[in-house]
């Protein structure tokens, strides 16, 4: 991402069209939707997203799932392979809303952590199909592969005590492991 | 287009087996592959998108768009299904087929699989039958298949095996954590431990070097070529000869034949998607088990209205797979030593021989998991998600052993292939329709067996355990996939002859798991390539007679 590099490492003439780009792009996303950091989702629709995949893995020792970069995940395979998903995603996001609402008249993402697991306790037991989508999809973005833009750093592989990066070719000199019996 | 003695369709197991043969035999070989050729650097160590876990896709084909198959669940209703998918029962489309990312168990099955209903008698509503051939035929093509290909391990701890006549051409890939606490356990129950043979180097053979024991295995292209498929030994022997052209992303539209009822050719689709014809002596079916039977039925003609070696219904019958099933155990110490390829020890004590089951399987312990693995094997009673489920996944991650198994499948003639009426292809082919279930004298065995493998366990210290054993109410196929062009005598019962040629037209071939008439209790990789050596020395015999040419 040309935000995130120094701008030293550029040319001036480089700098100034990056940054004309970048806020151009930016003006765009604001006008046709609020999409804000994402590829898919709306601002809207990812708060309320956080609040549930942050049910599903919460924080504690370590990252909850949003901290991972679970809703980066998420948001880029609606764009690419869970395109046939988004359907769900748009009504279930928006049914949970109406149902934060009318039950605590707040958006769930501002409610108590009671609150949001009660939400979202319901939300297993009423509709399980969509439930179960984000909750696969949330613990893939988690547990899978830093590649497709969850598990930060691999936070999750080293929670877990996985080295990482992984030790290669160990069998080839380390005599204490694979050699007994 | 040049005319060739032979075209072989599919560029697996089977397929780079029948090339290589024929290649060095001296015969002109078209190697056609639907798929791509893949090497080592498309290991992509990708947890999500490989061969086993397809969650995003599968690494080596087909692609999701434009390859649908269609499969009728238990109420008849079919379901359209994405290649990724479960119900699409995939095996691979690439170079190596299978073999470029299996986790490379390399068994022999036993004497008594291909005799199960001599054996055991046919249970009501299935269709088990004995081979035509028997262990002893096929003996030599298996150690054929263990030198040629490259095998590693040591029957020497097990009295459960046919007889052989070499030892495996490598010793065993030294022994992981697991292996050290299921042996002593195993010997305790009485049974008969040993070191799982594996197509995988563990010293150097065949111009490449042994596995360094990563993390990313099944599932996964091997990093450093340590794992042994068709796409890095057979294949490039046959482009060696100069006899052999591989031609990638060719799809076979069907098998041509002329006025009198033999094979001409093919025709398929290049990669471009242009239309073209392939003249031959004859031709090799080597699709897999699904994809074969749809070739052979989508290939109609006036004298073949019902698809080619279909006059009596067999093509397409009796599919099959493996039923897997076993347990979980859970450990109060670390089990997991982030060694590959993880699965080491297995016992064929239950193979055959329990009063009230025919047949049984092998149970071995299972290839070396990824925390995506782990999410859904939690001991029982663990929330599926929240603060306890990530709990669990430290807690349980590296204090865990499976232990599974392929059960043997007692064959149903009503679990078929079809082609389906509606649903085409990207190229406008008729596509995999799957029908039917497993007979359920299956899933009663599958049973037995996940209680022997918990029993395992917790002779082996698992403190809690929790049973893998479904009952399924669609056919079972994936990537064990055969049975769909029966070898057999009788032409009304089979489809092809005990050398792979159809019953219907001699110079057409299936040699692959299609023919396999039962699939053993083991994963059937080294089955599919010895039968590939014994049907390809008869083919190359009566070659030398007559050429395929009336």
């Amino acid at each position: 991402m040309l935000s995130k590099r120094k701008p030293g490492l550029l040319t001036r003439r480089q700098f100034v069209a990056a940054g004309a780009l970048g806020s151009a792009a930016l003006a765009i996303g604001c006008k046709a939707r609020d999409r804000g950091n994402w590829e898919y989702l709306t601002e809207e629709q990812a708060k309320t997203l956080t609040a549930i995949c942050d049910q599903i893995v919460p924080t504690d020792e370590f990252p909850s799932a949003s901290q991972a970069g679970v809703l980066n995940y998420i948001d880029r395979q609606l764009m690419r392979h869970y395109r046939r998903h988004r359907h769900a995603y748009r009504h279930g996001l928006e049914d949970i809303e109406t149902a934060s609402r009318k039950r605590f008249g707040a958006e769930l993402i501002s409610l108590s952590q009671p609150q949001q697991l009660e939400i979202v306790s319901d939300l297993e037991r009423l509709n399980p199909s969509f439930f179960n989508l984000v909750r696969s999809h949330t613990l893939e973005g988690y547990y899978g592969s830093p590649r497709h833009g969850g598990n930060r750093d691999a936070v999750s592989w080293r929670m877990l005590g996985l080295a990482e990066p992984p030790i290669r070719g160990r069998a080839q000199y380390d005599l204490t492991k694979g050699s007994s019996s | 287009m040049k005319r060739v003695n032979a075209v072989v369709i599919g560029a697996g197991a089977a397929g780079g087996v029948v090339a290589k043969e024929l290649a060095v035999a001296g015969l002109s070989v078209v190697l056609l592959e639907r798929g791509k050729w893949y090497t080592a650097n498309d290991c992509r160590k990708d947890d999500l998108r490989n061969q086993r876990t397809t969650l995003l896709g599968n690494a080596f084909g087909p692609e999701d768009e434009g390859n649908p198959r269609v499969w009728v669940d238990a109420k008849g209703v079919p379901h359209t299904a994405l290649a990724s998918e479960g119900g699409y029962q995939n095996n691979a489309a690439c170079v190596g087929g299978g073999t470029l990312s299996y986790g490379a168990q390399a068994w022999r099955y036993m004497p008594q699989d291909f005799r199960m209903k001599s054996t055991y008698g046919a249970p009501v509503g299935s269709s088990l039958e004995d081979w035509p051939i028997s262990y002893d035929d096929l003996e030599p093509f298996y150690e054929k298949a263990e030198y040629e290909i490259g095998i590693s391990g040591d029957y020497s701890a097990t009295p459960f095996h046919g007889p052989r006549r070499r030892a495996l051409p490598m010793p065993p890939v030294p022994p992981g954590d697991e292996f050290g606490i299921l042996e002593p356990a195993a010997k305790r129950l009485g049974l008969h431990p040993f070191h799982i043979p594996m197509a995988r180097n563990s010293v150097p053979y065949n111009g490449r070097g042994p596995c360094m024991r990563c993390r990313w295995c099944c599932g996964f292209a091997c990093e450093v070529d340590a794992k042994n498929g068709s796409q890095n030994t057979v294949i490039p022997v046959a482009l060696g000869t100069g006899n052999c052209e591989l031609r990638t992303e060719s799809m076979v539209k069907e098998i041509l034949t002329d006025d009198r009822g033999r094979a001409r050719g093919v025709a398929y689709f290049d990669s471009n998607g242009h239309l073209q014809e392939q003249l031959s002596d004859l031709v090799v079916v080597s699709g897999c088990a699904a994809e074969s039977a749809r070739l052979l039925l989508n290939s109609k003609s006036r004298l073949f209205p019902d698809g080619l070696g279909n006059r009596h219904d067999q093509v397409g019958r009796n599919l099959q797979g493996h039923h897997y099933t076993g347990a979980i155990g859970y450990f109060d110490f670390e089990t997991y030593d982030d060694v590959g390829p993880g699965a080491s020890i297995a016992i064929s004590d239950y193979n055959h021989g329990t009063p009230g089951l025919v047949g049984g399987g092998m149970l071995a312990n299972e290839f070396i998991r990824l925390p995506i693995h782990t999410i859904d094997r939690l001991p029982p009673n663990t929330p599926r998600w929240g603060l306890k489920h990530k709990q669990a996944m430290r807690a349980w991650h590296k204090r865990s052993i499976v232990i599974v198994g392929p059960t043997q499948q007692i064959p149903s003639a009503d679990a078929r292939v079809t082609v389906d009426p509606n649903v085409k292809d990207k190229w406008g082919l008729p596509v995999v329709r799957f029908s039917g279930n497993v007979h359920p004298h299956t899933f009663d065995i599958g049973e037995v067996q996940a209680n022997r493998a918990e029993a395992w366990l917790k002779e082996a210290g698992a403190i809690h355990t929790s049973i893998m054993a479904g009952r399924p109410d669609s056919v079972s196929a994936g990537q064990h996939q055969a049975g769909t062009c029966r070898m057999g005598i009788d032409p009304k019962a089979s489809v092809v002859n005990r050398n792979c040629q159809l019953h219907d037209v001699d110079n057409v071939f299936v040699i692959d798991s299609s023919v396999h008439v039962t699939n053993g209790g083991f994963n059937p990789a080294l089955t599919i390539m010895a039968i590939a050596y014994f049907a390809s020395d008869a083919l190359v015999h009566n070659w030398k007679g007559t050429g395929f040419r009336s």
